[in-house]
């Protein structure tokens, strides 16, 4: 059901869509209707199919069966240039710039014929005053903040006369602040008559600037909608299917789903405290040692920072003079926008950087899980069991214990519950979650006296981020000092103790307060 | 510049799991490929000979007679050819292993022959002793050209495919040097070095036959090496640094630095034991083209092996086999002996292709999130 | 004299700057190509079946056209099947260096039977060869220095006055984006490779047609990698390729002079080993840090 009285003709329709990839199907005969000058939410957990969906839209991948109509036209979009004459235009996630080149060039880039930097710098300029996006056309896109570099995003669609424009979690990398702003500008824009498809996770967000929406879970369209026949309950459910496990973690601190999920102190601006109490520590430690849980005096430090300073290699700082004290058995949440100098911060707390000034003082043994599993936690052609044995190798000696590895390897399987044909299986089958669990399941075996953790639940679907959730709040809950950055703020929020804030290189001690730290991660 | 390194997708040996014991359909699928690669050289050979107008039949006949159609065949050109091309084998596919690709294997080979020519000539004082001497200074002057490469590409971040390539036409050209000024035979008219003294060259271990202590010597780090990489801590992240070094940094902290180096240098000194043997073990005296290009042979020995060390003793068996053929080929039918490192290098190519279709379906299969 | 050591020197520079140019622009497009090498050879016997037949002209035209056979070969590998770059064209410099050998030895029979081509002479341009010094040295070449010439003026241009020059340095440095773009980023890096090929073959011409004046087995001698050093040392720019050729055309000229001067004490096999010694100062010397092409050697395009 769409919404808008008059039946005026859909901008963009992509009806009984489906997508397989092998033996999992993407999307499963997904249907939604786009209104012109309406700004239309899809909505759905991670995994659920929203950024395929828009990539077939976009001719980055092709469907097995279903049509994709434009303006009345039916069209195959064989690649991202026949899409991109039919006037649509996407914004992805993980943006597509290319960061050594400047503004314009970025813009440019994709046209034919001869190509003028003067031109298309003028060309930049213009399209800012028409539309408020201003930017520098010759700065390099490298030395953008991510702000920037989402808006030279954007202005790349405007630059094409795009009639569609699809946005792929846009605030998900910004700051409170920068991201009203954005949702603002999305508004204004389908006002003048262009549609937007906004692809989000955020009921919030989505209820406050769509008209229409539809929700996609499990490849499935299972719920398309005007904004005004439904409501911040009906959608969680729809996104999450029956209710979920009692007592799993919950994936971002939208007040909304949790109350579905298990009861809360709902007053508490802070969840994450009242949030700890819940989960049953299950004793992760205890199966894979055979012992007990260590017991550790809560408060003892465990990673201490001094005036702690890293350069990179062109020598430019990237934590500036950081003081820190992490203790035993609690959560330090980070809270930064991408590039605020959070990505040294956290190698220099798990001890895979070195400072060039300043006092670091950490135990031997501390767990770290990256961002980027593939290229910096795992070897994707390996067995697991080899995965799991990268842990300290750096420090083995002697014979390798694969039996012992291979006893271990599986504990971590059973305990995290990771889906797997075995221990002897390449780690590459695995799924994102599944992989995330097991590398999360290899650091925490052990019980380290600490583990630093980046964007833990990026990407995972509702069930492996719960479990990883639970990991975190067992590891906390056995004495580990955990540190945990995420990009996306409420994450922050709802897991940890106390929060820091990194701002360009500085770190801080801020108040448990949103608005406060939102406004800090920009400086203010 | 920063090239990622040989990520080991398409040539490192499959997951191994646990790898404690060896199973059986391991090796029953390590033969069957084997006997497949055989037979596809086979074909390819024929295919060949047939278009550029050879007597195919008469070509063939000569290949195998060659290689294994006698006794004397098998051990003394088979089998002795296979000495080189297994140690230098060795040598690559550790590097490889480690992520370095060292294509230097001819140099530093000629750098051995040139050390153990040298050291040869302690003979007088060592007598039998002479011999473990000047192989361990082939491994030596293997493992320091070796090194300087290794050198360049720590500190300085100097691609090592190219500067091994450019060491091996400096080796050449500095035995070329030598063998034409200081190692000159007596007489100063050919470009050969002066024969090695009678006790310096190597033990035959089969009476009768042209094989030397140098196959009993591959056989031996062949093994050791296979055992090493498996069961030892050291190996482990040899294979981890290789397969991934920002993982293993990162999540192993192992110091890749350290342990590259390390490949880096042992694998010259595998390559520089090669040249030694060779040098004492077959020609007894050193000249510019001691090595018919063993060093990039063994590349194509080391990726069809896929890396493992028993397979390499293997697969430097059955190209000993294809390069003795290819002699007599030559000598007999009259078909250019270049000919063979046209289907060495077409096998290159035909596994690296076989093993991108491998990787394509297996992630086919995966999620797509 | 200086004018005789600069005419020298572009003389034997020009293989080297074709070679590299070519090689140029397919790093600048993310491809890095070992096989190099075997487009050179290839190109030589290419030119010397050519011009042999069909006299110089056609040789060259053949020697660009056995450069493109290979590199299509190795493109088929390392750009349609993403197999890993640096291995395919180590086994494509392998094959071509047998496959010529092979065919050099069929068609002109065993060595000993000494083979010569016609060569291409030396064309003074007018009015331009008069100038002073450099006149000579520039403009009184084989007129493949002047096809050179037009080359890299082309190639400097096309990267950064066309859409499609911007494309390619797209795709070398990001290709996700380049393709989320629009841009097809298999076609445009086959397309690089390819012409890297076309160079190539015409350096291999060079070699035969404009300097040896025949063919002898692997008398590439390792200028396809050299080339690549030449890329790196000219930071992937097509002005500074060709004036990083210049120092090995002039390496190339020293390493004659001292030979014909029989500069007595010093050995000949030493001198032939100057030109890789250089490679490797040049490579140690040229940190190229930020200045390579990001995404150069990248199998995957990572789509997420």
């Amino acid at each position: 059901m769409v919404g808008g009285a008059d039946a005026t003709q859909p901008a963009l329709s992509l009806v009984g869509i489906t997508r397989r990839f092998g033996c999992v199907t993407a999307l499963d005969d997904a249907t939604m209707h786009v209104q012109p000058g309406t700004v239309h939410a899809l909505l759905g957990e991670n995994g659920a199919g929203k950024t395929t969906l828009m990539r077939v839209a976009f001719g980055l991948v092709q469907p097995d069966a279903g049509a994709i109509v434009r303006s009345g036209q039916t069209l195959r979009f064989a690649s991202p240039s026949a899409a991109l004459a039919a006037g649509m235009g996407m914004v992805h996630q993980h943006f597509t710039l290319v960061p050594a080149m400047t503004v314009a060039e970025n813009v440019a880039l994709g046209g034919r014929g001869r190509f003028s930097l003067k031109e298309w710098a003028a060309r930049v300029h213009e399209i800012g005053a028409r539309t408020g996006l201003v930017l520098d056309p010759l700065a390099r896109v490298s030395e953008l903040s991510v702000g920037a570099q989402q808006r030279c995003e954007i202005v790349k669609a405007l630059a094409r006369d795009v009639r569609v424009l699809i946005l792929d979690e846009p605030t998900a990398v910004l700051a409170p602040s920068e991201a009203q702003e954005l949702l603002r500008w999305v508004k204004h824009f389908a006002l003048a008559g262009h549609a937007v498809v906004l692809i989000t996770h955020k009921l919030r967000d989505a209820l406050a600037v769509a008209a229409n929406v539809t929700v996609l879970r499990l490849g499935k369209s299972v719920l398309n909608a005007a904004v005004s026949d439904t409501n911040e309950a009906q959608l969680a459910a729809a996104m999450l299917g029956s209710a979920p496990l009692q007592g799993t973690g919950v994936l971002k601190n939208e007040t909304a789903v949790e109350d579905l999920v298990a009861p809360i102190n709902a007053s508490a601006p802070l969840v994450g405290v009242s949030l700890a109490a819940i989960t049953a520590p299950v004793s992760l430690s205890d199966a894979i040692n055979g012992t007990g849980r260590l017991k550790r005096e809560p408060g003892r430090v465990v990673l201490r920072l001094n005036n702690a300073t890293v350069r990179d290699k062109q020598n430019v700082v990237r934590v500036n003079r950081a003081s820190l004290e992490v203790h035993a058995g609690e959560i330090v949440g980070v809270a930064a926008v991408e590039g605020a100098g959070q990505r040294e911060l956290l190698r220099l707390l798990s001890g895979r950087l070195v400072q060039s000034d300043g006092d670091v003082q950490l135990p031997a043994h501390i767990g770290f899980v990256p961002e980027d599993r593939h290229n910096d936690a795992m070897l994707l052609d390996r067995s697991l069991v080899e995965n799991v044995a990268l842990r300290d190798a750096g420090s083995r000696e002697g014979r390798m214990p694969w039996d012992a590895l291979q006893r271990a390897t599986r504990t971590i399987l059973n305990e995290l519950q990771v889906r797997a044909g075995g221990a002897d299986v390449e780690a590459r089958t695995l799924s994102g979650g599944n992989q995330q669990k097991l590398i999360l399941g290899r650091e925490l075996a052990l019980q380290p006296e600490a583990l630093v953790i980046e964007n833990p639940t990026r990407g995972l679907d509702f069930r492996a981020a719960g479990a990883v959730v639970d990991a975190l709040r067992t590891a906390r809950a056995g004495g580990t000092a955990v540190v945990v950055y995420s990009s996306d703020l409420d994450e922050v929020l709802s897991l940890a103790d106390r929060v820091v804030v990194m701002h360009a290189g500085q770190l801080s001690d801020v108040a448990a307060d949103r608005e406060i730290i939102g406004r800090a991660m920009l400086g203010a | 510049m920063t090239l990622p390194s040989v990520t080991g997708e398409t040539i490192v040996t499959p997951a191994q799991g646990r790898g404690a014991s060896i199973r059986v359909s391991t090796i029953v699928g390590g033969l069957l490929r084997a006997l497949v690669l055989a037979l596809v050289a086979v074909v390819l050979l024929v295919v060949l000979l047939t278009i550029t107008g050879q007597r195919t039949g008469d070509a063939l006949i000569a290949l195998v007679n060659g290689a294994v159609g006698s006794w004397y065949a098998i051990t003394s050109a088979t089998l002795v050819r296979a000495v080189p091309l297994a140690l230098a084998g060795l040598a690559v596919s550790l590097a490889f292993r480690a992520g370095i690709l060292n294509i230097g294997a001819e140099g530093q080979l000629l750098a051995g022959a040139a050390a153990a020519t040298f050291a040869s000539l302690a003979a007088p004082q060592l007598g039998v002793f002479v011999i473990p001497l000047l192989l361990a200074a082939g491994c030596v002057a293997g493992a320091a050209w070796a090194g300087i490469a290794a050198f360049l590409r720590q500190k300085l971040g100097v691609l090592e495919v190219i500067s091994t390539i450019m060491l091996n036409y400096v080796a050449f050209h500095t035995v070329g040097y030598l063998v034409r000024g200081p190692l000159q035979e007596s007489t100063h008219v050919f470009p050969q070095s002066f024969n090695i003294d009678p006790r310096a060259q190597l033990p035959l271990i089969i009476p009768g036959t042209r094989l030397h202590l140098g196959f009993a010597l591959a056989v031996v780090i062949g093994i050791a090496l296979w055992w090493w990489l498996r069961d030892r801590a050291g190996g482990f992240r040899l294979r981890a640094v290789g397969a991934n070094a920002r993982a293993a940094a990162s999540a192993g902290r192992i110091d890749v630095a350290r342990t590259t180096t390390v490949a880096f240098l042992a694998s010259g000194a595998i390559a520089g034991l090669a040249g030694a043997a060779q040098l004492s073990g077959v020609t007894y005296s050193l000249y510019e083209t001691i090595s018919p290009g063993y060093g990039y042979t063994a590349i194509a020995v080391a990726l069809l092996a896929r890396l493992n060390p028993l397979g390499v003793l293997g697969a430097a068996v059955m190209f000993g086999a294809l390069e003795a053929g290819a002699n007599a080929m030559q000598r007999d039918a009259g078909v250019p002996e270049v000919l063979v490192s046209v289907v060495e290098a077409l096998l290159i190519l035909l596994v690296l292709a076989a093993d991108r279709w491998r990787t394509r379906s297996v992630r086919m299969a995966e999620a797509s999130t | 004299m200086i004018d005789a050591f600069l005419e020298a020197t572009i003389r034997w520079a020009t293989p080297f700057a074709l070679a590299a140019l070519g090689e140029c622009v397919s790093e600048r497009a993310g491809v890095i190509n070992i096989g190099l090498e075997g487009s050179i050879i290839a190109g030589a016997l290419g030119a010397t079946i050519g011009a042999g037949v069909f006299g110089p002209t056609v040789g060259f035209a053949a020697g660009a056209l056995s450069g493109v056979l290979i590199a299509t070969f190795f493109g088929v590998f390392a750009v349609a099947l993403r197999s890993d770059q640096i291995i395919t064209g180590t086994a494509i410099t392998m094959f071509s260096l047998g496959a010529t050998g092979t065919l050099y030895r069929l068609i002109y029979g065993a060595a000993g039977v000494s083979l010569s081509t016609p060569t291409t002479g030396v064309f003074a341009v007018p009015v331009l060869s008069s100038i002073p010094v450099i006149g000579l040295a520039l403009f009184v070449q084989p007129p493949i220095t002047y096809v050179l010439y037009f080359a890299i003026a082309g190639v400097a241009w096309w990267l950064s006055r066309t859409q499609a020059g911007l494309a390619l340095r797209a795709v070398g440095e990001r290709p996700e984006a380049a393709a989320a773009a629009g841009v097809n980023v298999r076609r445009v890096q086959f397309g690089a490779v390819v012409f890297a090929g076309a160079m190539a073959g015409l350096a291999g011409a060079t070699l035969v047609l404009a300097q040896a004046g025949t063919f002898v087995e692997n008398m590439s001698a390792g200028r396809g990698f050299i080339a690549i050093a030449i890329v790196v040392l000219g930071r992937w720019r097509p002005l500074g390729v060709a004036a990083a050729s210049l120092l090995f055309g002039a390496a190339y000229t020293l390493q004659n002079l001292f030979q014909s001067l029989g500069l007595a004490g010093v050995p000949y096999n030493l001198f032939l080993a100057v030109p890789y010694v250089l490679t490797l100062i040049v490579l140690s010397l040229s940190r190229s840090g930020t200045s390579s092409p990001a995404a150069l050697g990248q199998k995957e395009i990572v789509s997420r």
